[in-house]
């Protein structure tokens, strides 16, 4: 019998509690006990980048992280992401750059492209955006696109 | 029956006692653990104890010509260390070529030693840099540590000298010499999120055109992380010239002992050992 743990975290800003069996994932206790289904669910293995989330300022992958983990921690989901000034910016960059067709990548990417910019503090690169995105897969529009989108949502407006 | 137990002590005596009675499958990043419980290959005991809580156990510090470095630090956080780009980039070019930006925010250096893949990318440098593990228990009222050489430790894939109730606290690196040469070479079929087909580390001193003190390690090439030691005998004390070159790189080939599987053969691994060996010391001859 697995046991269920009882956990609370800061989610999207607000505090949550919730109870989950210990073997479950970040991603399942997101999109299933949650309800919040803007991380999506690919691979499950760490390959594709579809769940990044960001927690406690570092992007991982939903899938890999043992939900009990989140106690005690701040978790920011892609619906926590698009509520900011950047994630509003990445949203109009994404679809100004065409960097969207299936978008079904397209939350991890916002994601991890949060957690970029925020670690480089403005002076975010296209090299270093290549390296930053090496985890996510997109199977439609072929990279180009996406580093435009954000290229163009690294810039700080004035 | 009892039901399963999930434990998360923040203090390291509290966590070796939950490990006593062996019982228990230790959580740190989970990034192998998650894969690894859901196939089936590593179910999870009776107690899943997650260590990451645990104060003190993340970090880097120098103390006594030592590098230590707390099982619970990340390869994202190895890679942004000071003292790690400045006296172990070897390590760092490691962690570097690591998986993902996801992937090395959340997985352990301990996670990555503990998991003892072949393949794992950093114990090849870890091991070139002579690292040792440490390991604590609480067997009774009082704690006990032990420390051992990271090649000994590792005694076959997946498999350690651990035992059951004791937990990996660091790793400790000698400070490396000043003035000495290091590298780190990954060779996989994509530049990120691969498995290295093999991957090479050297560590070795400089003289006045010397070689001294040489450590070759070599990964993906044999059931454990090793040592190429007769490649190393042929470089002890010598100059570089390209026939000292393709020698010792021709005893690298011949003293691994890779596997054929998906990323390569054996044949094409071996070969690659020697190209890429032949590559790096020539880099160094001339640097
Ligand atoms: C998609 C993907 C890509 C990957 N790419 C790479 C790669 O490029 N290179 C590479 O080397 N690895 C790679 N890995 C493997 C993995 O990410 C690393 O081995 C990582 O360092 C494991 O650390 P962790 O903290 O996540 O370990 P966990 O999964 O938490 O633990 C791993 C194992 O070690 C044990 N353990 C962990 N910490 C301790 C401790 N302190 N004491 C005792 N036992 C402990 C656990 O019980 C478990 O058996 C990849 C994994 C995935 C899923
Ligand atoms: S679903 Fe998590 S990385 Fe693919
Ligand atoms: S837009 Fe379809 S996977 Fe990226």
């Amino acid at each position: 019998m697995s046991a269920k743990v009882e956990i609370g975290f800061n989610l999207n800003g607000a505090q949550r509690t919730v109870e989950v069996p210990r073997e479950m994932s970040t991603l399942d206790m997101l999109r299933e006990v949650i309800g919040l289904t803007g991380t999506k669910y690919a691979c499950g293995e760490g390959e594709c980048g579809a769940c990044t989330i960001i927690v406690d300022g570092r992007s991982v992958n939903a899938c890999l992280m043992f939900a009990p983990d989140c106690d005690g921690r701040s978790v920011t989901t892609v619906e926590g992401v698009v509520d900011t000034p950047l994630g509003e910016r990445l949203r109009d960059a994404f679809v100004q750059a065409g960097a969207v067709q299936c978008g079904f990548c397209t939350p991890g990417m916002m994601v991890q492209a949060k957690h970029l910019i925020d670690m480089h503090d403005g002076k975010l690169g296209r090299e270093a955006i290549k390296r930053g995105i090496e985890g996510n897969l997109c199977r439609c529009t072929g990279y180009v696109k996406i580093v435009d989108a954000i290229a163009a949502a690294a810039q700080p407006k004035g | 029956m009892t039901a399963d137990t999930y434990l998360a002590p923040k203090r390291l005596d509290e966590a070796l006692e939950a490990l006593r009675g062996g019982e228990a499958t230790i959580l740190a990043g989970g990034t192998d653990l998650m894969v690894q419980s859901q196939s089936g290959k590593t179910p999870i005991g009776p107690k899943l104890v997650n260590i990451r809580r645990i104060a003190g156990l993340a970090g880097v510090v120098r103390a006594d010509g030592e590098i230590h470095i707390g099982a619970l630090t990340t390869i994202a956080e190895l890679l942004e260390h000071e003292l790690v780009r400045t006296h172990l980039p070897s390590l760092a070019e490691a962690c570097d070529h690591f998986a993902s930006s996801q992937i090395r925010n959340a997985g352990t250096l301990g996670g990555n030693v503990c998991n003892a893949s072949p393949a794992g990318d950093t114990l090849v440098p870890l091991l070139a840099l002579g690292a040792s593990v440490e390991l604590a228990a609480k067997p009774d009222a009082a704690v006990t540590t032990r420390a051992m050489p990271l090649g000994e430790f590792i005694v076959g894939p997946g498999k350690t000298q651990r035992k059951p109730a004791e937990l990996l606290t660091a790793i400790r690196i000698p400070v490396p010499a000043a003035g000495g040469v290091q590298r780190f070479f990954k060779f996989g079929t994509r530049p990120a999120l691969d498995i290295a087909a093999i991957s090479l580390g050297l560590v070795t001193v400089k003289e006045g055109g010397v070689l001294r003190h040489v450590r070759l390690a070599l990964g993906a090439v044999a059931p454990v992380p090793m040592r190429g030691v007769r490649a190393e005998s042929m470089l002890e004390g010598r100059r570089l010239d390209p026939a000292l070159i393709e020698a010792a790189a021709a005893a690298a080939r011949d003293e691994v002992r890779p596997i054929s599987d998906v990323r390569a053969s054996d044949w094409y691994r071996r070969e690659l050992v020697r190209n890429m060996v032949k590559r790096m010391l020539t880099d160094v001859s001339q640097s």
